[in-house]
């Protein structure tokens, strides 16, 4: 039996690991999982693979909502990060810091119309600033989010979400969160009509929905209502940003302007975490009014800084966007073909970009797709909040090598989907 | 942002190396996009490429010569016109494409092209080998990735440039024509070594040569010329003269197939001085030699201040004035390696010797190219098949240049070898190709080989589509529900699927 012996920490085998997470971490997680035939335990990490603690390689299109956009470890940012600790830490938030400031201007300058960044460690960390942001310019308390949409699962950022997360926790907070439904502008106009919201916070394509995607029109209806009603617009890019729907920001690709951005993930490079809430000048006012009205040790953390940098200006390379549209186009005429031949199981593909959702033909469709590509050597998720779509999200930096092969093992799994599909119980 | 005397206070990665990775990526997107198009598709780009460049001769001769400071703008546009539509001329009638059927063996050879190229570019000839490359590169559909020497940086950025937007506005993928703006000896090497290049096309000094064939990947690299040039009177003498000092004289001798000593059979040497003469060549006198070697070769090499410079420039260097002449011709007693001047020269002196005979002049061209110049090019004036021949047969350069000058003669623009920025010194030059570069070593081919017996009949691949699968899908075709009477919902998703699914298929399998 193989020792996993970590220097500081080891394993007899991998049984052992699932006793101990178990016993110590995670039990329901862990035992999820194992229920749906995945018994993944990433060891290895290289590009945009993952190996497991068998040996077995998988290819990650999961990619952690885009936190891994570059790849796992993606050389010339742990280089970055391995020279910044030679000279910085996570630094003091109460100062002033040049890794700080250089990031906060580079945010602002890559995204028009905006004037503060503000550094949170991880996305519902920049959620809650944006939309505390936001009641502090509107001094209204009510926040709209859409049914299905996903913010983070801190105070306020998980009220704005399903109830899956918040009622276990008595978070839910019905009367100062509104929700309605994705591209619905009426349903969006009449929660807007009182003139009591503060903020509306929308995923500009909704990830854990399963990437619907926006109808023509529909996000600038959102904004236009916002300005009608005195309300801001604020754009969860966790996972839109970042050039993975076709721009720097997802916003630009649909022409919206917000009036507060939220980038997390993909910023942190994989490697050191941090997140951002960009703001125009109304929504920052409080900045000039008390800076210190919230505060975070590890918001905006100097290594993080550094690395955030280096990862813009990696996304601002032409090679980059040259790598990004063929990455795009590929899986636009490849996953066509795929639905052509598989178009009994594989009846439905959205996609902006990197960001794409296939659409399978059972209500938990997109979880058996999910094992047979496992078993068939790609890691790819299925939508917590619709499981008949697949979260397929290719990184912005895969080669022509690595995309044909992603397409030929899709191909050979989808059999293997079809008979597991077989084996569901019928929708009700 | 202010100057700073001290170095940054925090170390980065280099991107010049970062952007030179991700250009191989971007590059092999496209050599995976070019490898689907057709003929006529891979003709057009070539055709405007070489339009773009042949546009830009002239400009990119004058930008060359300010750059580097060497060779002469009229020949530089020469070649740069002779390497763009040039090239495109010559080869267009050839099918780099298509299957080839051989009916006879039962074979057909399916067209592969490498995928990713990465060139290097020498400051000597820099556009006229941009658009060399290039072109042989695309004509086979290939990608590439140019490497241009630092000396010749910025005019290779702009050729490629041009030449890169001309491609796409042709309909060629982004990433096709690539270059590296910033090449340093580390980007180089690590670029060389990298899995993502398929072919090295390394054109250069034998340093680069060499690190292209240690990188580990399959590579192309070319030794230096050093020709000699045998004269033996049975031709015109005149015509001889006129052709060596308009081929030495050419770009100021920059061509490594340039003539470096003329050997002539001493029955007719002094006419043929005097023919030089006539030509425009200076004829050094025993001091101005002197002068010359001491010029032209230092203590670790060849003078590279000289490269490309004109004979008065190099006379006035020397401490001597040769007004009006072409060429320097430098008469010497020895010639064997250790006289310098017998060496390669790129600039326009000629070293002039005389031999007895052919059996002399072959042991002299040995001597002078055991230092260097093996496998590359030599020359002969004469009308005696023999001479010519027994010279050929002995001598070790790879291509022997038969009343022409050897510059655009051995590179194939005044004969009929492939024309070519990159000469192949083959084995004996420590390269894996003898010939002129051309677009036939920028692929391989696939060959479907049928069983040779006589009862087993060859197909009629003739007019087929390779890259057209045969049959439809064997999956299960989709079973949709028929729409019911009451239309709910999911029963127009499901019609409607249906009919996107119909369409989809139609459009992707016509």
């Amino acid at each position: 039996m193989t020792m996993f012996d970590y220097g500081l920490f080891r394993f007899d085998s991998k049984d052992d690991l699932f006793d101990k997470s178990i016993r110590f971490w995670n039990p329901d997680k862990t035992r999820f999982w194992q229920g749906v035939g995945v018994d993944l335990v990433i060891d290895r990490r290289e590009g945009y693979c993952l190996y497991d603690m068998s040996g077995r390689r998988l290819i990650d299109l999961h990619l952690n909502g885009g936190t891994y956009n570059f790849g796992h470890r993606h050389p010339e940012l742990v280089e970055t990060l391995k020279y910044a600790l030679d000279h910085f830490d996570m630094g003091n938030h109460w100062f002033p810091s040049v890794a700080r400031a250089a990031l906060a201007e580079a945010l602002v300058k890559s995204a028009p119309g905006m004037s503060y960044a503000i550094f949170g460690a991880g996305g519902a960390e920049a959620v809650e600033i944006a939309l505390k942001s936001a009641r502090y310019a509107t001094k209204r308390r009510k926040i709209v989010s859409i049914v299905k949409g996903y913010h983070g699962h801190s105070g306020l950022s998980v009220a704005t979400g399903d109830e899956r997360f918040s009622k276990l926790f008595l978070s839910d907070r019905p009367d100062e969160f509104v929700a309605v439904p994705f591209n619905d502008l009426d349903a969006m106009e009449a929660a807007l009509r009182g003139r009591d919201v503060a903020a509306v916070i929308l995923e500009t394509i909704p990830a854990t929905y399963g990437f619907p995607l926006p109808r023509e029109g529909y996000l600038p209806g959102c904004k236009a209502l916002c300005e009608k009603y005195g309300t801001m617009y604020v754009a969860d890019e966790v996972q839109t940003g970042l050039l993975r729907t076709g721009e720097m920001w997802g916003w630009q690709s649909y022409g919206v302007q917000p009036d507060i951005f939220v980038t997390a993930k993909g910023l942190s490079g994989g490697i050191y975490p941090i997140s951002a809430a960009v703001v125009n000048e109304k929504c920052g006012g409080w900045l000039h009014e008390d800076g210190a009205a919230h505060i975070s040790t590890s918001g905006g953390a100097e290594l993080g800084c550094v690395v955030a940098l280096k990862v813009l200006e990696i996304l601002q390379r032409p090679e980059v966007v040259t790598n990004m549209r063929a990455v795009t186009d590929f899986f636009a005429e490849g996953m066509a073909e795929m639905m052509r031949r598989h178009g009994d199981i594989f009846v439905g593909m959205r996609q902006k970009g990197v960001v794409l959702g296939l659409e399978f033909d059972h209500p938990e469709g997109a979880v058996c797709v999910s094992r047979a590509l496992y078993e068939h050597g790609v890691w790819a998720i299925f939508s917590s909040l619709d499981k008949r779509v697949l979260q397929f999200k290719p990184g912005v930096l895969l080669s022509a090598a690595l995309c044909q092969e992603i397409l030929d093992r899709f191909d050979a799994a989808m059999p293997r989907a079809r008979a597991l599909l077989q084996q569901m119980p019928k929708a009700a | 942002m202010p100057e700073t005397a001290s170095p940054p206070r925090m170390q980065v990665p280099d991107a010049a190396l970062e952007r030179a990775r991700l250009k191989l990526d971007a590059a092999r997107w496209a050599a995976a996009k070019l490898a689907r198009l057709d003929r006529a598709a891979t003709l057009k780009i070539a055709e405007a490429v070489a339009a773009a460049g042949h546009a830009k001769a002239r400009d990119y001769a004058e930008q060359a010569v300010r750059e580097t400071g060497y060779g002469v703008v009229e020949h530089k546009i020469q070649k740069n016109e002779a390497c763009s539509k040039g090239i495109v001329e010559r080869y267009r009638d050839e099918d780099f494409v298509a299957p080839r059927i051989d009916a006879a063996r039962k074979i057909v050879e399916l067209p592969r092209p490498a995928g990713v190229v990465f060139a290097l570019i020498p400051v000597t000839n820099p556009i006229a080998t941009v658009y060399f490359k290039t072109l042989l590169a695309l004509m086979t559909r290939n990608a590439i990735v140019l490497s241009p020497h630092p000396g010749a940086k910025a005019v290779c950025a702009d050729a490629a440039r041009t030449l890169a937007a001309a491609a796409k506005a042709a309909g060629a993928p982004d990433g096709a024509i690539q270059v590296l703006e910033e090449p340093s000896i580390p980007v180089i090497e690590a670029v060389m070594a990298d899995e993502r290049v398929d072919l090295i096309v390394a054109t250069g000094g034998p340093m680069v040569v060499k690190a292209a064939y240690r990188s580990g990947n399959p590579a192309y690299g070319v030794g230096p010329g050093n020709a000699p040039v045998l004269v033996d009177g049975s031709g015109d003498l005149a015509q001889a003269a006129q052709r060596i000092v308009a081929s030495k004289s050419f770009d100021n001798s920059i061509l490594c197939t340039n003539e470096s000593t003329v050997l002539a059979v001493s029955s007719i040497a002094d006419r043929l001085l005097d023919a030089l003469k006539a030509a425009k060549a200076h004829i050094c006198t025993p001091a101005e030699t002197a002068k010359v070697r001491d010029l032209l070769f230092h203590e670790d090499g060849f003078n590279t201040a000289a490269i490309g410079k004109d004979a008065g420039w190099i006379a006035r260097e020397a401490g001597f004035a040769a007004e009006g002449a072409k060429i320097l011709v430098t008469p010497v007693d020895l010639v064997q390696p250790e006289e310098k001047l017998v060496r390669e020269k790129l600039c326009p002196v000629l070293a002039f010797a005389r031999v007895d005979g052919i059996e002399q002049a072959i042991a002299a061209a040995r001597s002078m190219m055991r230092h260097a110049g093996k496998g590359h090019s030599a020359a002969v004036h004469s009308t005696d098949e023999r001479t010519i021949l027994a010279f050929a047969a002995a001598v070790p350069a790879l291509r022997v240049a038969v009343n022409a000058g050897c510059s655009l003669g051995a590179a194939g623009f005044e004969t009929d070898l492939g024309p070519s920025m990159t000469i192949g010194t083959g084995f004996a030059g420590g390269s894996s190709i003898g010939d002129n570069l051309t677009p036939r070593h920028f692929l391989h081919y696939a060959r479907i080989a049928y069983n040779n017996a006589a009862s087993e009949v060859f197909g009629n691949f003739e007019g087929l589509d390779p890259l057209a699968l045969p049959a439809k899908s064997t999956a299960p075709q989709p079973q949709l529900a028929a729409l019911p009477g009451g239309l709910d919902d999911e029963a127009v998703r499901r019609e409607l699927r249906k009919i996107i699914l119909e369409e989809l298929s139609a459009v992707l399998a016509a």
